[in-house]
């Protein structure tokens, strides 16, 4: 009964579609950003090298290179309001579902193979 | 007026606010409470509104029990008195519920502390313990000094030692009301709330704050 309460009450606030992305796609986030008094869409596009469950508070980790070869990860809310689309851009092909061996690697190691259905 | 009602703890969440934070937020069922008795000076010599919440089977209650409860015309598990502006606003049968509060409100949330058993003065009092390196022997969460010497030759009363920790009354104030789903009797409120889940709980308008 108090689990049924505690889901109705978390589904309230779940979008009712996420795209089927999985570790290894490159997907474009688009982030709300409020500057002042005006709202607007960045995008912030990578790899995603990590989703984690856990109803309203499901996440996943995206890894980006940034200029010079710094690597800039950002965690999302998968249900935030802020989190205003996500589009994958890229399928990768990988055989594990934490990436976080990516850190340790740049240029050409860092790559990951296309997946093709 | 009457300043709270009763309700069960059912979980804790999160919600998104208008800006799109994160806000941690504990359900509580509140209510439906009914009036079972009402406490007036002449009789009693203070004046209150007795509650009643939480179903329960017949059989479970006495019979004076039973008895109590049946000018209220339903039985209750937990009976609890919360005091009123004019408790003669009240009559006995009358069913509360959360519709009593209301988004934005301020409020004191009172239950039972989980039970933690017999716990050092490390988790108990937070004491920080003593070194953990530079030779030191059986003294990582040791309480250190529990008073002077022969003057005055015993240890204070109220000293914090280890012992009994939790299962105790506790209040958390100024809690706010983030949303009241009166359809279902629910309050989510901000932040922690004491004791376990469908643990009972007191939920009353804040003593300290003007909201």
């Amino acid at each position: 009964m108090s689990q049924q309460i505690m889901d109705a009450i978390e589904r309230r606030q779940m979008k009712e579609s996420v795209p089927a992305f999985r570790e290894g796609d490159t997907v474009r986030v688009g982030v709300r950003v409020v500057e002042g008094s005006r709202e607007r869409v960045q995008d912030f596009e990578g790899v995603v090298i990590r989703k984690r469950s856990g109803g309203i508070n499901a996440n996943f980790t995206v890894r980006r290179m940034a200029s010079h070869g710094v690597g800039v990860e950002r965690t999302f809310l998968l249900h935030a309001p802020r989190v205003d689309s996500i589009t994958i851009t890229r399928r990768g092909k990988v055989r594990r579902s934490r990436l976080f061996y990516l850190r340790g690697l740049t240029g050409k190691a860092a790559r990951i193979k296309e997946r093709r259905s | 007026m009457i300043e709270g009602l009763m309700g069960r703890k059912i979980g804790m969440t999160q919600v998104f606010d208008e800006t799109g934070a994160v806000i941690p937020v504990t359900v509580i069922e509140v209510g439906p409470c009914v009036v079972t008795q009402i406490r007036v000076r002449e009789r009693d010599g203070y004046e209150a509104v007795q509650l009643g919440f939480g179903e329960v089977k017949p059989k479970s209650l006495n019979k004076p029990q039973r008895g109590h409860l049946a000018g209220a015309g339903m039985l209750k598990r937990h009976l609890r008195e919360f005091s009123a502006d004019n408790p003669s606003d009240y009559k006995v049968g009358d069913v509360l519920t959360a519709d009593l509060f209301e988004e934005g409100q301020i409020i004191d949330v009172t239950g039972t502390s989980k039970g933690k058993g017999f716990q050092g003065v490390v988790k108990r009092h937070g004491f920080s313990g003593g070194p953990r390196t530079h030779g030191q022997s059986d003294r990582e969460r040791a309480p250190g000094s529990i008073g002077a010497g022969t003057d005055p030759g015993h240890v204070f009363k109220n000293t914090r030692m280890a012992g009994r920790m939790g299962n105790a009354r506790v209040t958390v104030q100024n809690l706010m009301v983030v949303e009241v789903l009166s359809d279902r009797n629910l309050l989510l409120v901000r932040g922690s709330v004491p004791g376990p889940k469908s643990g009972l709980v007191m939920v009353r308008r804040a003593v300290k704050s003007s909201k």
